[in-house]
């Protein structure tokens, strides 16, 4: 059981809250949360219940309004520009678009160079280099003496999330969070993202944190479900006890909604 | 035999691009919807079904151009009317069609009962304001939807009101065959659930006949459709109910697609997805033999040379390979 | 890059409007080069000489060589230009009134009108009816005519140094012409010159140059303003972007012009020189600049390709230079060229208010609208003085839209046709 080994990330009241005054929004509301090492976990929660705001607190992308959280049992610091760039070291992100994710005026050589250089690589002998990316590139199945010297829109949108994997490959950080990696592409495409992270995974055995609004694919391929909803997590245990024996009415809810194939999809619970 | 509501015959229909090249996104499609059912279409994107439900309707405008085949509707042949004709007499009237991210693209000046009215006037320009909003009304109580959405404007509703409303907007002169392209792919599962509902209730009641519904989302068409066509590179790979599409795929390419279902049902758990590696051909030439050989697992030398055609197994079933359906069956079987 | 640099160059707008803009400014480069006179040297004696070529009538005189060339048609264009119709009319009228019976008199027949004109005519003599001003004229009329169908030539007489008196040395023939080339000073005043005399070709060069270069500061200014606070504004946010949007609003309800007007009207003529003038509009107009740069940054700083940036570990300034400005680089180039066209219209404004630049040495379009404006150009028909410059204005302005507009349609596809 994953909750034996030992905790990676954890959080206790985490809170975010936006703007002031009457315009004061509570995207994130004091949750608490123990991720473990090697765990896959999903967070999964419609749009607007703040699972993304939570993926970019953890990743340190914004601040929080309260509580604390922990990386690896310490309290993470990440206050100064140099502390971050040890913390991204160890947390990376692959985003829900593909398109937007990259910058369209670098090169993809660029983007891999930048994993190999955060990683202390940067006095790597050019052919080092070149080997590295290569490697990577071949481990999402891509061919990196196609695509050097070509910019990331002259890929399809399967290619750059892949190209995206290949990133992680090249970084191997201990925790991945992929906000909803899967939702921009085809669902053929999809099956190999899939694949190709769970590979990822079982090879350099970090945590990766799922944050989805596709239950189907949360109960998949998750170890542990976190349900959320206005901020808060309503729900959550191991995939098996919250998907099929929900408790609460919201998941409860949330799972009829999806369409089955094998279950009756009751439409009259409208 | 129930009464065929539409009747497709070896329609095509391909794009002219800026640069004069002729893109057959349609090709050589065959279909026949009878009263009462519902008729799915599956596959990627890029493999024409978007234009398929365009050119269903018979309007065509450019760079969309009709080639040849036949469309019935409900015993009409509309095929060599007049645009103006078609526009007049069939849009709406006897075929509606809902376009992807149709809510997105509502005026947000407008109120809804305004969308309405231009729908009544384009058919009854004599209709005055209150025989409108008197029509609006009583649609909207068919249809189940509230009447005080009709004086609000598109930036006032939910997301899955506003595709109610512009469902209910489509189906405002009662046609006889309902397009969805994608109607419920933007909304969270809830809000599907209302639009699906909507749409079901409507089938239910007789207020539309026939529906052909399009999502690459295999789950929610299961539920939806009587039967699945799958498109590949813009002709039809199968054609099944939606019990065989699913469970019993014949085509190498469907097998692919059904195989990458992922839902929240218990057994269903880190079961390995197949994945079909590679992209759709660019239609601009398409390959020369059967369109889906360069990512087929089971491909033979004769597929990339030789054209499939469609084989009919029994009434309702047909697919496109070379195999035989026990052929098929075995190599799946070995497969696994 | 090159690809989007490529695409702005098959917008056929963009390409009209630069080729006007290039064109404009290698005459400005390349006109110093032949004529080598100060834009603002008076040569001329007298105000607004029309357009012309001027040839200089001591040299005719006294051209190398003496041409004799018998034209069937001098004599008549001889006679034209110095008695036009008008005067032939005008001549009939005072004989009539004089008492010349109507029908003895043939105004085409120019021998017979003068030898009725030369017996009647009193230049003193008022006729009745006849205003003080009309009397003027026809006195003008008859000292114009004087010697018109003479054969004689002209004779040339200098003063003996000696003796005081004047000696025959030459006489020029109605067949004589000298070859303009040997003419030693020739001029051409394709625009003529203005109230003080001063060639207004010239000028215009001097003037479209000065202006484009306000043009240029006022712009570098307001963008690298507008871009600098719209850059703080967005990336940072939070309070910074509070105090800055709150002096950009207050900006915006300031009427520009009249701030314009007020700080241009404090600074002291001495000081206030082309430069002066460009730095002064370049500071009252980077709000919208701002503003929009704020907006767009704003959005930028959200995209996920800015997080990506910052999880790979590269600081603040790198995000800047190299996630958001390539993406809003097309937007501030186009809001510099709009910058660059209104800056020149601003100084023109101004300069017609008598705000602009002080200057002996350099003109700028708007003084020269201004000149133009108080010797009254306009009144006095001198079209020469004001139209040529108010259609450079127009032209630079245009050319810079012109551009503005193509690199629109190039970045914003929903524009293209």
């Amino acid at each position: 059981m994953a909750s034996k080994t030992n905790l990676c990330l954890s959080g206790t009241g985490v809170t975010k809250v936006f703007g002031f005054g009457r315009n004061r929004t509570l995207a994130v509301d004091h949750v608490d949360f123990a991720f473990h090492e090697g765990e896959i976990i999903s967070i999964v929660g419609e749009s607007g219940s703040g699972k993304t705001t939570l993926a970019k607190m953890l990743l340190g992308l914004i601040s929080t309004t309260e509580g604390e959280i922990f990386f690896q049992g310490q309290k993470r610091d990440i206050s100064s520009g140099k502390k971050k760039k040890e913390y991204w070291k160890n947390i990376q992100a692959i985003f829900q678009d593909p398109f937007s994710a990259y910058n369209t005026f670098h090169k993809i050589d660029a983007v891999l160079l930048d994993c190999i250089k955060l990683r202390g690589g940067d006095r790597l002998p050019k052919e080092e280099k070149v080997k590295l990316m290569t490697e990577a590139c071949s481990f999402v199945n891509l061919k990196f003496a196609e695509l050097t010297n070509k910019y990331p829109f002259e890929l399809s949108g399967g290619q750059m999330q892949r190209l995206m994997i290949a990133r992680i490959f090249l970084l191997k950080p201990k925790i991945l969070i992929a906000d909803e990696p899967t939702s921009m592409i085809d669902a053929c495409s999809r099956a190999t993202i899939l694949d190709y992270l769970m590979k990822l995974r079982d090879e350099t055995g970090m945590t990766l944190i799922f944050i989805t609004h596709d239950i189907g694919l949360a109960y998949y391929v998750s170890d542990t479900v976190y349900i959320m909803e206005h901020g808060k997590f309503v729900e959550s245990g191991t995939a098996d006890a919250v998907i099929l024996r929900p408790q609460e009415p919201y998941t409860r809810r949330l799972i009829s909604d999806v369409p089955k194939i094998y279950e009756e999809w009751d439409l009259s619970t409208v | 035999m129930a009464r065929v509501m539409l009747e497709v015959r070896d329609l095509t229909t391909k794009y002219i691009t800026r640069y004069k090249e002729d893109v057959y996104a349609v090709d050589h499609v065959s279909l026949r919807i009878e009263e009462g059912k519902t008729l799915g279409i599956a596959g990627e994107s890029g493999c024409g079904k978007s234009t398929l439900a365009l050119s269903l309707m018979g309007y065509y405008f450019p760079p969309l151009h009709y080639t040849s085949g036949e469309i019935i509707i409900d015993g009409q042949n509309i095929t060599g009317m007049k645009p103006d004709d078609v526009r007049k007499s069939i849009l709406g009237r006897e075929i509606a069609y809902i376009p992807q991210a149709a809510m997105n693209a509502l005026n947000p000046t407008r109120k809804i009962i305004d969308f309405i009215g231009d729908v009544v006037r384009a058919h009854e320009p004599g209709w005055n304001k209150q025989m409108v909003y008197d029509h609006a009304r009583s649609l909207f109580a068919t249809l189940g939807l509230p009447a005080e959405v009709l004086q609000k404007y598109p930036v006032e509703l939910s997301g899955g009101m506003k595709q109610r409303t512009v469902i209910a907007v489509a189906v405002t002169l009662s046609p006889k065959v309902l397009i969805a392209d994608e109607p419920s792919s933007a909304l969270d599962v809830t809000s599907q659930k209302m639009v699906i509902k909507m749409l079901r209730d409507m089938m239910n009641s007789g207020f539309i006949k026939a529906m052909i519904f399009i999502t690459h989302e295999l789950p929610l068409l299961y539920n939806v459709a009587d039967e699945i066509m799958v498109m590949y590179a813009g002709q039809i790979v199968e054609h099944a109910t939606a019990k065989q599409a699913v469970f019993d795929p014949l085509h190498p390419y469907s097998k692919g697609l059904m195989g990458s279902i992922i839902v929240p049902e218990s057994g269903l758990r880190n079961v390995k997805l197949t994945a079909i590696p590679g992209v759709p051909p660019n239609l601009k030439n398409p390959p020369a033999g059967c369109r889906f050989a360069e990512r087929c697992k089971y491909v033979k030398a004769e597929c990339k040379v030789t054209s499939v055609p469609l084989y009919e197994v029994g009434y309702d079933r047909a697919y496109r390979c070379v195999l035989t359906e026990t052929e098929l069956r075995r190599v799946y079987q070995d497969g696994e | 890059m090159k690809h989007t640099i490529n695409q702005v160059f098959h917008s056929g707008k963009f390409v009209v409007g630069f080729t006007i803009l290039m064109t404009t400014l290698f005459v400005v480069f390349v006109y110093p080069l032949f004529i080598k006179e100060p834009p603002l040297q008076i040569i001329g004696q007298g105000t607004f000489f029309p357009p012309g070529l001027y040839v200089n009538t001591y040299d005719t005189i006294n051209a190398p060589t003496t041409y004799t060339l018998n034209l069937s048609d001098a004599e008549a264009r001889r006679i034209a230009s110095r008695l036009s119709q008008d005067d032939r009319v005008a001549m009939q009228e005072w004989l009539v009134a004089f008492g010349i019976p109507e029908d003895e008199i043939d105004i085409e027949n120019t021998e017979q009108l003068l030898t009725q004109w030369e017996a009647n005519y009193d230049p003193n003599l008022r006729l009745p009816g006849m205003t003080f001003a009309r009397q003027r004229y026809f006195q003008r009329v008859n000292a114009s005519i004087d010697g018109l169908l003479s054969t004689e030539g002209a004779i040339i007489a200098a003063r003996n140094a000696e003796t005081g008196e004047l000696e025959e040395t030459g006489v020029v023939k109605l067949t004589d012409f000298a070859n303009i080339n040997d003419v030693a000073n020739v001029r051409l005043l394709p625009l003529g010159t203005d109230n003080f005399g001063r060639d207004i070709s010239t000028q215009l060069v001097a003037a479209a140059g000065v202006s484009l270069l306000i043009g240029l500061v006022a712009g570098l200014i307001a963008t690298s303003i507008g871009l600098v606070l719209g850059l703080m504004a967005g990336y940072i946010g939070g309070i910074v972007d509070d105090s800055i949007m709150f002096v950009t609003n207050l900006f915006t309800v300031i009427p520009t012009f009249v701030l314009l007007i007020l700080i241009s009207f404090s600074i002291s003529q001495d000081q206030r020189g082309a430069i002066t003038i460009a730095i002064v509009i370049g500071f009252t107009s980077w709000v919208w600049t701002a503003r929009a740069v704020r907006s767009q940054v704003f959005s930028l700083r959200n995209r996920d390709h800015v997080n990506l940036s910052k999880l790979s570990g590269h600081p603040v300034p790198r995000i800047i230079f190299a996630d958001i400005l390539p993406y809003i680089a097309s937007y501030v180039v186009m809001a510099f060229i709009l910058q660059v066209s209104s800056a020149i219209l601003a100084e023109a404004s101004l300069s017609i208010l008598g705000l602009g630049p002080r200057t002996t040495e350099t003109p700028t379009l708007g003084l020269m609208m201004n000149w133009a404006m108080i010797y009254q150009a306009h009144i006095l028909g001198k079209w020469w003085a004001y139209m040529p410059v108010l259609l450079t204005i127009a032209l630079i302005t245009f050319s810079m839209n012109l551009m503005n507009t193509g690199l629109d349609q190039v970045f914003n596809p929903a524009l293209r046709d």
